[in-house]
């Protein structure tokens, strides 16, 4: 009961901070101060808040799960690749987009293309792609906001309530605050999350007894030693997930949210700490995932290692359905609140919970950036703003958020989560194949409208193909040999336990080296932009 | 020369990334308990910080800094 009457004290917490951030807001450039905080964010608002923009809740309650089956390797995946390739991203393509913002007062990258680009539906169509790709993640962050509260109050608040509260918190002060309250919280969860996830390390630590013994037990069992080791992932896999965090710099969150800086200056401090704060968050996280599998002694983690036994030894001989269910249960998503419930005082479970919620609760960013994104590529480039004015701009960038949250709360009731799961798995490989945009946009004065328009159709194109084939194609079991098509003896195409494989890699490797092929090879046979455009750029 | 150092270090950081070396390796357990392909991955994650250090004092764009205040002056 404790942790939730803290947990529910955290929310009424975060939304004072968001009705305070309107109180803050100035009625001058209206539309600017809303959507990105009158871009005057900052140092210690601007890195916290971006850093827990990134850490969603797949970072955090995904890590911890991913390492529970998956081991050590996790951290390699997912921490360190990202720790490189964000803050390069960062350094070259955010203080560029900073830098342009600034100067012709851009407020979404679709502003930027079309005027790099001299289009205007093209423009609209790297809009709708843009948008697609980002729906499915801001249904399962509703969904994951229903399920969290559900585990942390032993089931007494039941998902559908669950998921309707953290939906109308984040929607209240998205509403409300805009981008500077929704920067506020974010800074808030941050720092909570950096602070008691260190503290949940030593408390579960203490609990179990030490980690030094439960690592030599799971060295010393045949079954858990692969989990200190890389090899439950193959290389190609470990290789390609070095293109991931390519998506982090294209998802229109944090493209926008790089112009809410108040000085490009602050970048500096951002990248150079990025990577310690990884590893501060990450660390924990994987280690007390791969730690679970000798902590049988807890209820929840024993249902889910009986579930994994069954799976790896009956897997063969039961439906998909029954494979499907066994995959369910003995997923690892849930195993740091187990952990925390079996191991933490009811007070710090409950403030550490609270920081997990903080987690989920991502999805507040992407709200507020597609509603950007309408009230700026749609409403206003068609003429909305300059007919109704920019009062009514920012009012209908509010409806836009209430209509969302309602959306995708209806959808989250309605629909299976798998659906969505997958949908924002290919979602991160979408928006790293988009990430050639901007490189081309702000490097290569040849690029064209054409070039972008070819990889933004490739990218729709790719994620939806994958998505059927593997909607259509069943995952199958543990050791079996997957289904696959192959070509003189080389497997192009492979159905994975875990996804898809072309040639042995992940979808995102085909799918960022056609991008950048399709961008180079189409620009090179289409006009470019006049070289006054290009002299505003280079 | 330093725009190919520059190159240079982030493919090697790259590179190091794949560490096949420590693939099936799971000792020596550093400070008794963070098996060897964690703690690589952590120094690798770190020495990212290093990196950072170094671009920001030879590589940082200034210049783009400077045309904004040059025509922010000039308004």
């Amino acid at each position: 009961m404790i942790p939730a009457i803290i947990v529910f004290l955290y929310l009424a917490v975060v939304l004072y901070i968001g009705i305070f951030a309107f109180r803050r807001s100035r009625a001058d450039h209206e539309a600017e101060d809303y959507f990105l905080a009158g871009r005057s964010l900052g140092q210690v608002v601007f890195f916290l808040s971006l850093l827990g923009t990134n850490m969603t809740a797949f970072a955090i309650l995904g890590s911890s799960g991913h390492a529970f089956a998956n081991g050590i390797v996790t951290f390699g995946l997912m921490a360190s690749s990202s720790a490189l390739i964000i803050p390069l991203s960062l350094f070259f393509i955010g203080t560029r987009v900073w830098a342009l913002g600034k100067r012709h007062g851009f407020m979404t990258s679709v502003q930027m293309f079309r005027d790099r680009w001299e289009c205007s539906h093209i423009g609209t169509v790297i809009f709708a792609v843009q948008a697609a790709l980002l729906v499915p993640y801001i249904i399962i962050g509703v969904m994951g906001g229903g399920t969290t509260l559900a585990a942390i109050t032993g089931g007494r608040v039941p998902y559908w309530m669950g998921g309707a509260v953290v939906a109308l918190v984040i929607m209240s002060y998205v509403f409300f605050g805009g981008m500077r309250g929704t920067s506020w919280v974010n800074t808030f969860q941050t720092a909570l999350f950096l602070i008691f996830g260190l503290v949940a390390l030593v408390v579960i630590g203490t609990g179990i007894g030490g980690f030094k013994s439960v690592v030599e037990s799971l060295e010393a069992s045949p079954a858990t030693k692969s989990l200190l080791t890389l090899e439950r992932t193959s290389p190609l896999f470990f290789i390609s997930y070095m293109f991931i965090p390519l998506s982090s710099i294209a998802f229109p969150h944090i493209t926008i949210f790089c112009l809410t800086a108040k000085k490009m200056s602050q970048f500096k401090k951002t990248v150079l700490l990025y990577p310690i704060c990884m590893v501060a968050i990450w660390l924990p996280a994987v280690f007390l995932g791969v730690a679970a599998n000798k902590i049988a002694d807890v209820p929840g983690i024993e249902q889910k290692l009986e579930a994994r036994q069954r799976l790896a030894t009956e897997g063969p001989t039961l439906s998909v359905a029954e494979r499907d269910d066994l995959r369910r249960k003995s997923a690892g998503d849930d195993v740091l609140l187990v952990l925390l419930g079996a191991y933490a005082p009811a007070w710090l479970a409950g403030i550490l919970a609270a920081g997990i919620m903080a987690v989920v609760m991502a999805s507040d960013s992407q709200i507020l950036a597609l509603s950007t994104m309408f009230t700026e590529d749609i409403f206003a480039y068609y003429g909305g703003k300059e007919k109704f004015g920019e009062h009514l701009q920012v009012q209908t960038g509010r409806v836009f958020i209430i209509l969302l949250t309602i959306a995708a709360y209806v959808i989250a009731l309605r629909a299976p989560e798998t659906i969505f799961s997958l949908a924002v798995q290919y979602a991160f490989s979408g928006y790293s194949a988009l990430m050639p945009l901007l490189v081309a946009a702000l490097f290569w004065r040849r690029s064209t409208k054409w070039g972008a328009l070819a990889a933004a159709l490739w990218v729709a194109a790719a994620v939806i193909g994958v998505a059927v084939f593997q909607a259509a194609v069943p995952a199958p079991a543990p050791g079996v040999s997957a289904w696959s098509w192959s070509v003189a003896g080389v497997d192009v195409l492979s159905r994975t336990p875990g996804g898809t494989a072309v040639f042995g890699f992940m979808p995102v490797v085909p799918m960022v080296i056609v991008s950048v092929l399709l961008i180079i090879v189409v620009s090179l046979v289409t006009k470019k932009p006049t070289e006054a455009t290009i002299a505003r750029y280079f | 020369m330093k725009k190919l150092l520059l190159s240079l270090a982030v493919i090697a950081l790259v590179v190091l990334h794949q560490d096949f070396w420590n693939w099936r390796s799971a000792r020596p357990f550093i400070f008794g308990f963070i098996p060897i392909g964690l703690f690589y991955h952590v120094c690798y994650t770190l020495s990212v910080s290093v990196l950072m250090w170094i671009m920001i004092r030879h590589f940082w764009p200034s210049h783009l800094e400077e045309e904004i205040e040059r025509e922010e002056e000039s308004d």
